[in-house]
């Protein structure tokens, strides 16, 4: 491991400041449990790394009648336990409480989970210079793809490691970003972006910017959300396939719907077709088999995942069963 | 001629089982290798060095981490306890002591994080279900697979201390 400094910030500014003026060979740091693994397999190579543990106000979570604001630094053990999130956004507390091991849940972070980098492994491994690492070759293009994208995939195959930010989409949340000058926020499906877009990174911050809380609007009454995902393991690991469905449900007739797709494609990923086609039905008629279907109706597998095909459509037929007969 | 690289270095107080440390530390250092290296503390294990396993877990202001992946200064002026502070070859504690009456550990690299693990699970739920054990433990692996007798440890440690 090379050397680099540790910088404990103590103002949003200053982190801001010393973060943009090391740029690009500087990084943020919270929990550390994804960037010191980057550091440590040679992956990344910081000067500096710049502490925001020590700002304040961002470890808390703020329940109002407007929703919820959570703090990028309030850890995920925080989110998959309080009451409030559990009883009115339980999706979210789903996710967080998916995320690894209790020893991760309890150092990572919000903020930290949404900005983690990807879990391709051509990516991580130091071996292969591949597209997102400036290089020419994805090599998941023709084998060695058990694990990656079936949709929305162009020339890069990785798909987003984040299990919160599919919850959070499908909860219609808001990211707020900082820097030196002020905050800007954003819907969180633009807060991601495509290696089409942007190959080297997968948000859309910029140097001396990083995601200081996330806003959710409070649900209607009678609204219900869950978030589902497929592992290979039951500890520790990272999505095959993971669903997040919020429905709002009135009279027996579902009257908004969001389905959201992990573990499948570079960003966390909305199916629009699948909402239109929810929103007006029955929940007694709604026939999951074909919603599941259809949520999978664009995926393009490849030599090694076509497997992810049926379990996302089991996946999300399961998730909306379980929601319609709650 | 090339130079070599620059390393920057910090002083903390660490406070581990109890007793401040003053310590001099490189800023790559992560937690894990301050214990072992520095303070002598090899409970904790170096197993998989990336936070899979939790050989190297250790409670951070009472709650369960991978030590392996914190940099020693993101723990300056907190509370630290490993293996090390629950008892000693004369007098175990509970845990410890139901660890080894129910044959919990077998090559025993793994046994420090699991009693580690399971102290911050049996301090805040005094009684727990076999699933609270399990969800509890879920962060640690036995390559020897002595879960079963890993779990009926735990399960006798909080009888032990109900008692």
């Amino acid at each position: 491991m090379k050397p680099f400094k540790f910088e404990q910030a103590t103002t949003a500014v200053q982190a801001s400041q010393t973060h943009a003026d090391a740029a690009p060979n500087a990084r943020f740091i919270s929990g550390g449990t994804d960037i010191l693994g980057e550091i440590k397999e040679s992956v990344l190579e910081v000067n500096i790394l710049v502490s925001l543990a020590g700002l304040s106000g961002a470890s808390e979570i703020i329940s109002s009648d407007l929703g919820l604001e959570i703090g990028a630094l309030v850890t995920l053990a925080r989110i998959a336990s309080d009451q409030s999130i559990v009883e009115t956004y339980p999706a979210l507390a789903q996710a967080a409480e998916s995320v690894a091991t209790p020893q991760i849940r309890n150092v990572g972070t919000l903020g930290g989970n949404l900005c983690q980098r990807p879990r391709c492994w051509y990516y991580r491994s130091p071996l292969f210079d591949c597209l997102k690492k400036g290089g020419e070759t994805c090599f998941a293009s023709d084998e060695g793809n058990k694990y990656h994208a079936i949709l929305g995939a162009e020339n890069c195959h990785i798909v987003h490691p984040s299990d919160v930010a599919v919850a959070l989409l499908a909860l219609d949340a808001t990211v707020v970003v900082s820097n030196a000058s002020g905050d800007r926020q954003m819907p969180i499906g633009d807060f991601f972006v495509s290696p089409d877009v942007n190959m080297l990174a997968e948000n859309v911050l910029e140097p001396g910017e990083f995601v200081s809380k996330v806003k959710i609007p409070k649900p209607s009454s009678g609204t219900r959300s869950v978030y589902l995902k497929a592992k290979e393991r039951q500890a520790y690991d990272f999505a095959l396939s993971s669903v997040a469905v919020s429905l709002e449900v009135r009279d027996e007739t579902i009257t908004q719907a969001h389905v959201v797709l992990g573990g499948v494609a570079p960003v966390p990923y909305s199916v629009p077709q699948v909402d239109s086609e929810l929103t007006g039905q029955k929940i007694r008629e709604v026939d999951v088999q074909a919603i599941g279907q259809l949520a999978v109706k664009d995926a393009q597998p490849l030599s090694d995942n076509s497997y992810k095909v049926r379990l996302t459509a089991s996946m999300v037929a399961r998730a909306v069963s379980r929601l319609i007969s709650e | 001629m090339a130079q070599l690289p620059i390393s920057y270095s910090a002083s903390i107080t660490l406070n581990v089982n109890g007793t401040d440390h003053q310590i001099e530390v490189d800023h790559r250092w992560t937690l894990l290798r301050v214990l072992r290296d520095v303070l002598g503390l090899t409970g904790a294990k170096r197993g998989c060095d990336r936070g899979e396993c939790g050989a190297c877990t250790v409670l951070v202001d009472g709650d369960p981490v991978c030590s392996c992946s914190m940099l020693a200064l993101q723990v300056g002026g907190r509370q630290v306890r490993t293996v090390e502070g629950l008892g000693d070859a004369n007098s175990l504690n509970v845990l410890q002591e139901a660890f080894l009456a129910e044959d919990g550990g077998q090559c025993g690299f793994c046994t420090p994080g699991f009693i580690m693990s399971a102290t911050a699970l049996l301090e805040s739920n005094t009684d727990p279900t076999e699933d609270e054990i399990k969800a509890a433990l879920v962060g640690n692996i036995c390559r020897c697979n002595a879960y079963g007798r890993i779990i009926e440890s735990v399960k006798a440690a909080a009888k032990s201390e109900a008692s």
